[in-house]
């Protein structure tokens, strides 16, 4: 690790003025991803930012029935929170896939958002990494891409985002409350992360100086049917090679709303509200669903390695919302599929 | 440098450390607890699993600064003088180890296990019990000793 230059403000203000002076100064909340990536020397901030001490650490129920929860609230505070469990099962269920207990003892709520790829390629520096080092091109292109991108990649970037959380998070249309130099600020969780484009090397939308601050979920009736499927290489403790949020109400036996997320197939959690509002009305059942997951995966582009990762997507979409519409979720203990 | 001071296994201990230093290597260079392995030294292994204030932590991913004024247990301050923790002592009972260099982050992993309440099964355990690896193996008496020291909590 480079040394650097160490401050703990107590205020959000001086942690905004503290990360503006310094074009290269980095928050740090939880260190799980950050100081990892400081060890490899992928990360090499000449300041760090110690925000733990910020008044961040509240879950708390919002006027218009939802909750809006601390940015340096814990993964494990989070998904272990009543509010949480009982409001918001998906979340929670998300978050026990994730990593492991001790990650999830230090891993923020606001980190999770900002943690990079674990593409090989982003951390090995002896090789391309487009994300890393721009215009020095993509190793996992034609590479080793087992974990990475069917949707929504580029010729620069095949890079996933590998947040569990994220992907309930973009399921249940969370706001991201961000705050920096110009003000606070709150963005849609659909715009917060971004696809690689010819920039990879921008994973989301903040911008140098800003924190975030809060993570707010609306209200919603998502408590019942949902589930989080999650597959991966080993049976705990990996990322996903597919991992899949469905949530959804049903009416008379239709579906009155429906919600689908996916993990590990894409530079942000993927969702497609359009090809959703078609199954609004519809019964729940297997031909609805694999109407919706086919034209889900319609664009998909394998890259070698992971061209299983299509059926594979498609297979998983069906199979989660079963489990959703049965009101059957995954537990995150058990290792057979339900 | 800067200052920080924890009550490290009932002890205050104060130090002038650069921020770059990892708690891991704090624990192991500066104050001399070895008990605590550096294994993977990226959070993949759990091998460096300490107790803060009474959670389990990957003590190889945390500056040491960042958690000035926190209550630290290592696999050190866990026995009370010759008798062992009911979770090391169930760790000789059930033959919990081979090589024992992943031991002290498993004692630690499963008190913090313990403390959380949340494990109720033996797939609990193992669920939970994820983030600490063993090259040797011995994850099937390592359940054992866990799943001892749970059920005669009930």
């Amino acid at each position: 690790m480079r040394p650097f230059d160490y401050v703990r403000p107590a205020t959000i203000g001086e942690a905004i003025a503290a990360l503006n002076a310094v074009p290269d100064a980095r928050a740090l909340a939880g260190g799980t991803n950050l100081v990892d990536l400081m060890k490899y020397e992928v990360a090499r901030p000449s300041r760090v930012v110690d925000i733990n001490r910020l008044p961040l650490h509240d879950i708390e129920e919002t006027a218009e029935g939802g909750v809006k929860i601390g940015a340096l609230v814990s993964n494990a505070d989070l998904a272990w929170h009543p509010l949480i469990e009982t409001r918001y099962p998906l979340l929670s269920s998300a978050l026990l896939a994730g990593a492991s207990p001790q990650l999830r003892n230090a891993a923020t709520t606001g980190g999770n958002l900002l943690q990079r790829t674990r593409c090989h390629y982003f951390y090995d520096t002896a090789t391309a990494c487009n994300k890393r080092e721009p215009g020095s091109g993509c190793g996992a292109i034609g590479g080793v891409n087992r974990n990475l991108a069917i949707l929504g990649a580029s010729d620069a970037c095949i890079a996933t985002h590998p947040s569990d959380m994220c992907v309930a998070l973009r399921a249940l249309d969370a706001r991201v409350h961000v705050e920096g130099p110009d003000g606070a600020r709150i963005i849609a969780f659909a715009d917060f992360h971004r696809l690689p484009e010819e920039t990879p090397q921008f994973d989301n939308t903040m911008r140098h100086g800003e924190l975030i601050t809060h993570i707010e979920l609306p209200a919603t009736r998502l408590d019942t049917h949902y589930s989080y499927l999650k597959l991966r290489d080993r049976l705990s403790y990996a990322f996903a090679l597919v991992s899949v949020a469905a949530a959804l109400t049903l009416e008379d036996d239709r579906i009155t709303d429906v919600r689908v997320a996916l993990g590990g197939v894409a530079h942000k959690p993927w969702r497609n509200e359009a090809l959703e509002a078609e199954m609004v009305g519809q019964m729940p059942d297997a031909a609805v669903f694999s109407r919706f997951a086919t034209a889900l995966l319609h664009d998909a582009k394998g890259q070698g390695q992971n061209d299983f990762k299509i059926d594979l997507a498609r297979r998983t979409v069906i199979r989660t919302l079963t489990q959703a519409a049965a009101a059957t979720p995954q537990p995150q203990t058990r290792k057979s599929i339900l | 440098m800067t200052q920080v001071q924890f009550t490290l296994n009932g002890h205050s201990t104060s130090a002038d450390i650069p921020p770059w230093v990892t708690l891991l290597d704090f624990l192991r260079e500066r104050v001399h607890l070895t008990g605590t392995k550096k294994g993977c030294d990226h959070g993949q292994c759990g091998a460096c699993t300490v107790l803060i204030d009474g959670k389990r932590f990957n003590s190889c991913l945390i500056l040491a600064v960042s958690r000035d004024g926190a209550e630290i247990t290592t696999v050190e301050g866990l026995a009370d003088g010759p008798i062992l923790h009911p979770v090391q002592q169930a760790f000789l009972d059930h033959d919990a180890f081979q090589c024992g260099y992943c031991t002290p982050g498993q004692i630690c992993s499963a008190i913090g296990l313990l403390n959380e309440g949340r494990a109720e099964s033996r797939e609990d355990i193992r669920e939970y019990m994820s983030g600490n690896l063993c090259r040797c193996g011995a994850y099937t008496h390592i359940a054992d000793a866990v799943e001892a020291v749970l059920e005669a909590s009930k």
